[in-house]
């Protein structure tokens, strides 16, 4: 996970994230190290407060501070360290080298803009197109998320939300980004107009060939879209592999926690969820030990005293876990 | 009322960290102590009259000098400042009540009920207030009672519009459909639902018309309405040492000091208190 | 079963049911000509789209919207024509849950003022002692601990806050509570929690439920019975096994096959819908979901079909449902 070769486009490492609120210090991103490849879709799975969203302002450097603050770590893009740039560096590669769609498509578009001049206004920004040429591209990229160029002239507020959201990624694939962020793109959205986005999403990942860092709680999304998943819980990476293995034998009791409490269409009629008891840990007093083991069904006294830290417990499998799920020595699951 | 007890702590620590406002705060405090003690702070009375002391300037015994009847500046500063904070809290009292009450009805009831309460009130706005403050006052005839009445009347239609907005606001969360499905009716809704979520808003406006009101009140006694003399208010301080501007200037620089302190104070109080009460505001 | 008799163990009863807003631009169909039963005890589970109606339905039938024409009958009499005091007395036996936990609740109320309220408005307890009581008794229901009745709803997160709204809801007794997307707010593994909690006090004391929700899965786990609303209509409505196991309305079928599916290897044929749903004011005549139908024909675009049944139990709204049914 921490190799130096140029397949490697996003590195974090050891990235450390507090709030500092009237109600304490939120400890909201805690040393997370995670890499993501060129041409690579992961997954980044976790519930409210885990921690991506933060993580992914942290990567484009928008976090507000105060009274945020970046504690520790690094963040290598493209082999350079985000955390050291020059401004005028990093509004660089804002928009042009790394873009982020956002969940709400009502509030993430300029309601006073026509949707083509939203577009036009990011190309102008970051290259060296012209008059003509950035008009036309803008078209181009409309047509690509499957808007009609009649109604490039329009103001978002006359689109419905799956459109609307459209337009987002059309802004963000604008400049051909090596690196897509979707925060929750499809949450907001109706289940039909869902599958239509993310269609639109899997097929320009191949046509443009951006990476993707998708961030949601939804694992059949990930099925859907992403090679690799990495799985937060408060503010830690607890869980990160390739999709065929994670699926296929979730190792943390976390990640198995999370597929039990979701019903799916096949599952047997008639049974109860099985829960997790309790609630995620409180972000400003975290628990001594493993942020999870309050909750986990399989903690053990050492699980209480020292976390474990991410090791590789199959091929490319990482758990941040004494005792991982259907491994030898751990617990059988 | 339910008592909020951790707002009213969080909203103070906030507070606490705007110096401008704790200034504030600390500027008024001591106008409430001078207009409560008055009698026992201030060196003379304020009807006092020295005619050894005609114009004084300051000095050890008249430590802001003494105006063209020979009474003592300071004593009748402090004496003005209950006048000033009577006039202020009564005035907004009014407003806030009668303004609150007309905005409340209007937003929560709609329709034709609102369309008239807002067209009377834009009526109202659509007189310069320095003149209807004027008109009402010379309706009214002199006193501290009146003028009053006629500061609080001018202020009416900004609580009205304010209250309206937040119950507008407030009617279509949620938890109102919550309290109707439950079966509870139109004024507990209002009373117990809107109008305690409503608060924030209505304080900061409260706290900036003081201010006005007290302005208002300066005015009106600097144009012969309102109070009248002997009584001391800061407004009719200013008036009275306009003949003098040249040779006393001190005359006019006093309450006009006093004036501005108290509004600037009272300001910043009320700029804090929105900043604090702002659940969107993090520091 | 048919419900233009009126079923004898039917709870609730709606008949023909319209509720249209005069908007500016037209006249919106919300809810328009939706006829469905719900049996005592038993989970009608209301899916749909934003802007199928499915949220106006809820709110018509408990009462907190007026319908445009229609019944609702409940335990045989029609609540729309009920008397205030008849009103209040609908009240107690019907109940409503809230989707959003943050909005929901007033946020100048401790909780244990919030879970007394219905209690205080109906005069449901004799003194201050009763209420208390009364209170504590809901708490421990839905899993609050005592400690927490002096909190405010800012202080808990969004679990806490919706078992406050389900024990508000529970407090007068009903037999009846509509869900309004009660847990679509919530994080998984609280969604979980909700879900089980829901599931085991209609175990244990008999409610029924009218479960509404966009999301198929939850929907799935919960219901008897299924209606799937669009543009204002139900398209098709069967018992869950049904419904799920062999959908018939294109819609449905749409609507299942973009259910995102947590597994691997799930490879289905996914039917992707074009365009966006049509606006519900002043609807064209005809099927309202034929823009989008893969199966249209002429008379799709003329006609309203009406909900027919195509097998025991399980209803239609589809000129080609004979058709379908046999060539799926």
């Amino acid at each position: 996970m921490t190799s130096r070769d140029t397949s490697v486009l996003l590195d974090i490492r050891d990235l450390s994230v507090r709030f500092n609120t009237d109600s304490g210090v939120v400890h909201a991103v805690n040393h997370l190290n995670l890499s993501l490849h060129r041409g690579k879709a992961l997954g980044f799975v976790g519930e409210t407060g885990a921690g991506k969203t933060t993580t992914a302002l942290a990567i484009l450097r928008l976090i507000q501070s105060p009274p945020g603050q970046i504690t520790s770590g690094e963040i290598l893009f493209e082999g350079h360290d985000i955390m050291k740039m020059t401004e005028a560096e990093k509004r660089h590669i804002r928009g042009n080298r790394i873009a982020m769609i956002f969940q709400d498509p009502m509030t993430s578009l300029n309601p006073i803009m026509t949707v083509e001049d939203q577009i036009t206004e990011m190309i102008s920004l970051h290259s060296n197109l012209m008059g003509n040429e950035v008009s036309k591209r803008a078209r181009e990229m409309l047509a690509l998320v499957g808007i009609r160029p009649e109604r490039a002239k329009d103001y978002p507020h006359q689109f419905s939300g799956g459109m609307r959201q459209r337009v987002g990624i059309a802004i963000a694939l604008a400049c051909e980004p090596a690196l897509l962020i979707a925060d929750e793109p499809t949450t907001a959205l109706d289940v039909t107009i869902q599958a239509q986005v993310l269609e639109l999403i899997k097929d320009l990942q191949s046509v443009v060939k951006t990476s993707l860092l998708l961030i949601t709680h939804d694992l059949g999304i990930v099925a859907e879209i992403c090679q690799d998943v990495a799985i937060m819980y408060a503010g830690r990476l607890v869980e990160y592999s390739d999709i065929r293995s994670l699926y296929g034998h979730p190792m943390h009791p976390y990640t198995q926690g999370l597929f039990n409490a979701v019903p799916n269409l096949d599952s047997p009629l008639g049974g109860k969820l099985a829960v997790i008891p309790g609630l995620p840990p409180d972000p400003t007093d975290l628990p001594k030990g493993c942020s999870f083991s309050p909750r986990c069904p399989y903690a053990q006294a050492v699980c209480h005293e020292k976390a474990c830290g991410m090791r590789e417990v199959a091929p490319n499998h990482f758990v941040d876990c004494y005792f991982p799920l259907g491994v030898e020595g751990g617990q059988r699951s | 009322m339910p008592a909020n007890n951790s707002m009213l702590k969080y909203t103070l620590i906030r507070l606490r960290r705007n110096y401008l406002a704790v200034l504030g705060f600390v500027v008024l405090f001591v106008l409430i102590g001078s207009a409560i003690f008055a009698e026992r702070i201030s060196p003379f009375g304020y009807a006092d009259q020295d005619y050894m002391m005609i114009r004084q300037p300051p000095s050890a015994q008249h430590l802001l000098g003494t105006d063209q009847f020979g009474r003592d500046v300071l004593s009748r500063l402090i004496y003005g400042s209950r006048i000033s904070l009577q006039v202020g809290l009564i005035a907004v009292s009014i407003s806030l009540i009668v303004g609150g009450a007309i905005g409340a009805i209007g937003g929560y009831f709609g329709g034709r009920t609102d369309s008239v309460l807002m067209r009377i009130m834009d009526v109202q706005l659509a007189i310069p207030t320095i003149l209807l403050a004027i008109v009402i006052s010379s309706a009214l005839g002199p006193g501290l009672v009146n003028l009053m009445v006629a500061v609080g009347i001018t202020s009416i239609p900004r609580f009205a519009r304010l209250m309206r907005a937040s119950v507008l606001s407030i009617k279509g969360m949620e938890f109102i459909e919550a309290a109707r499905a439950m079966g509870a009716s139109h004024m507990r809704i209002i009373l117990l639902y809107i109008l305690p979520n409503c608060a924030a808003p209505l304080i900061v406006q409260s706290t900036l018309s003081v201010a006005n009101a007290i302005l208002f009140a300066a005015t009106l006694s600097f144009l012969g309405l309102g109070i009248q003399p002997p009584f001391p208010e800061w407004g009719g301080m200013l008036s009275d040492a306009r003949p003098y501007i040249r040779d006393s200037a001190y005359l006019s620089i006093f309450p006009g000091l006093a004036i501005m302190i108290t509004i600037v104070a009272l300001n910043c109080i009320g700029d804090g208190l929105r900043d604090a009460l702002d659940p969107k505001q993090k520091r | 079963m048919s419900e233009r008799t009126g079923n004898a163990d039917a709870l609730l009863d709606i008949r023909r049911l319209k509720k249209y807003f005069n908007v500016r631009k037209g006249l919106l169909h919300a809810v328009d000509d939706v006829s469905l039963t719900i049996r005592k005890g038993k989970t009608l589970g209301l899916v749909g789209e934003s802007g199928c109606g499915k949220s106006t339905l809820g709110r018509v039938v408990i009462g907190l919207i007026e319908a445009t024409a229609g019944e609702v009958f409940f335990h045989g009499e029609d609540t729309l024509k009920f008397t205030a005091e008849q009103r209040s007395v609908f009240r107690t036996q019907a109940q409503i849950v809230f989707q959003d936990p943050f909005s929901s609740l007033n946020p100048r109320m401790s909780v244990a003022q919030q879970i007394s309220e219905p209690l205080r408005i109906n005069n449901a307890c004799r003194n201050k002692r009763e209420i208390d009581a009364k209170v504590k008794e809901l708490m421990d229901t839905v899993g609050l601990a005592e400690r927490i009745a002096t909190s405010f709803p800012h202080e808990l997160d969004g679990g806490r806050r919706q078992r406050i709204g389900v024990a508000r809801a529970l407090a007068l007794d009903p037999e009846f509570i509509v869900l309004d997307e009660p847990v679509s707010a919530l994080d998984v593994c609280i969604q979980a929690q909700i879900l089980n909690l829901l599931q085991e006090l209609k175990k244990e004391r008999g409610y029924t439920y009218l479960f509404i929700s966009h999301n198929l899965s939850v929907v799935r786990y919960v219901s008897d019975e299924v209606a799937v609303m669009y543009l204002g209509q139900v398209v098709e409505k069967a018992d869950n096994v049904a419904l799920f196991g062999k959908p018939i309305h294109p819609y449905t079928q749409a609507l299942l096959s973009a259910v995102p599916v947590a597994k691997l290897d799930a490879k289905k044929e996914r039917i992707l819908l074009e365009g966006d749903v049509p606006s519900p004011i002043d609807p064209a005549p005809g099927c309202r979901f034929a823009g989008r139908c893969a199966y249209r024909q002429d008379v799709c675009l003329q006609d309203n079909p009406v909900l027919s049944e195509i097998e025991p139990g399980h209803f239609v709204s589809c000129h080609f449902a004979g058709f379908l049914q046999r060539h799926e």
